[in-house]
């Protein structure tokens, strides 16, 4: 009835996805490259300060792109999770395994360039405020999950475990999207960047001499995500068959 | 151009240093994992070849 979708879960076959992502990574990698080079160098050299801020509005441009991705990152897991639950792709599990690195680094990231903007602008590096609460604990659900991976010997109950672990996280990455909408309280500000629907005026959005830049620099970031996310998964796979042919060897 | 960083140096310059150093560390960690198991992978297959001819 859909020859597009029957054909998406021939990359639950690894042979095919080695094959494709071998294809796929020089190209993922050189747009990421592109983007991200360009885009924060565009963004460091080449961009005013803020009449407010000075110049650690230049902050943005590696702040918001990871932080969008850490909890895009987590979206992805789930995503993987849910197929790996539903339909026990190995594929599936070890690209989300794969990711979560990925999305632990972006996490660390936006926390620690948000502590040093935060320091001069609010004042304190930390404050308990509801959206940087909620991407704390998404850090801490990264670290536990990587961990699960590493603690049970059995592949398949590790991918079953890990996935119902991702399924809980969601909620605090969810959290870390809109705690804002929520609760609108705390110190860091709403959305300024998508103004579509989370009633932010369109004069008060993230001027263009900023947003074209970091935009660039959220492109090369989502493509680092990509090209991050093939290369460990092939690793992931290799590692899997490397484990079955070392068990082999040992029955023999 | 404009890198007039005023006064705000130290904090505009340790985020960058520390997000680029961050991803420098992921993707040497990515890269070294990989060839390490590719390798070993690589050994395994080259013996289980022998064993079998």
């Amino acid at each position: 009835m859909f020859p597009a979708m029957s054909s998406i879960w021939e990359y639950a076959n690894p042979r095919r996805f080695m094959a494709t992502s071998a294809w796929l990574l020089p190209w993922v990698t050189g747009i990421a490259a592109l983007c991200l080079i360009g885009g924060l160098i565009w963004g460091f050299f080449f961009t005013p300060n803020d009449f407010r801020q000075g110049s650690t509005v230049k902050i943005i441009y590696i702040h918001v792109p990871t932080a969008i991705m850490a909890i895009n990152a987590w979206f992805m897991m789930l995503v993987c999770s849910l197929i790996w639950l539903i339909r026990r792709h190995h594929v599936s599990a070890l690209a989300a395994k794969a990711a979560a690195p990925v999305g632990m680094v972006f996490t660390l990231i936006a926390l620690f360039t948000g502590a040093v903007w935060g320091q001069p602008m609010w004042g304190t590096w930390w404050e308990w405020d509801p959206r940087l609460t909620a991407f704390l604990i998404l850090f801490l659900f990264y670290l536990g999950y990587i961990a699960l991976w590493e603690a049970i010997e059995n592949p398949d109950q590790a991918a079953d475990l890990t996935a119902v672990l991702c399924l809980v996280g969601s909620v605090f990455a969810v959290l870390a999207r809109y705690a804002l909408v929520f609760w609108n309280q705390g110190l860091h500000q709403g959305t300024t960047v998508s103004t579509v629907g989370v009633g932010v005026a369109e004069n008060e959005g993230v001027s263009s001499v900023f947003l074209y830049p970091m935009l660039t620099s959220l492109t090369g970031f989502v493509f680092l995500f990509l090209a991050l996310v093939l290369y460990r998964t092939r690793t992931e796979i290799r590692a899997r068959r490397l484990k079955a042919l070392i068990a082999q060897e040992q029955m023999a | 151009m404009n890198v007039d960083l005023g006064p705000y140096v130290v904090e505009v310059l340790s985020a960058y240093a520390g997000g680029i150093a961050l991803l420098l560390g992921l993707i040497v960690a990515s890269v070294l994992r990989a060839r390490s198991v590719a390798r070993r992978l690589a050994e395994t297959e080259h013996r289980r070849e022998v064993r079998t001819r």
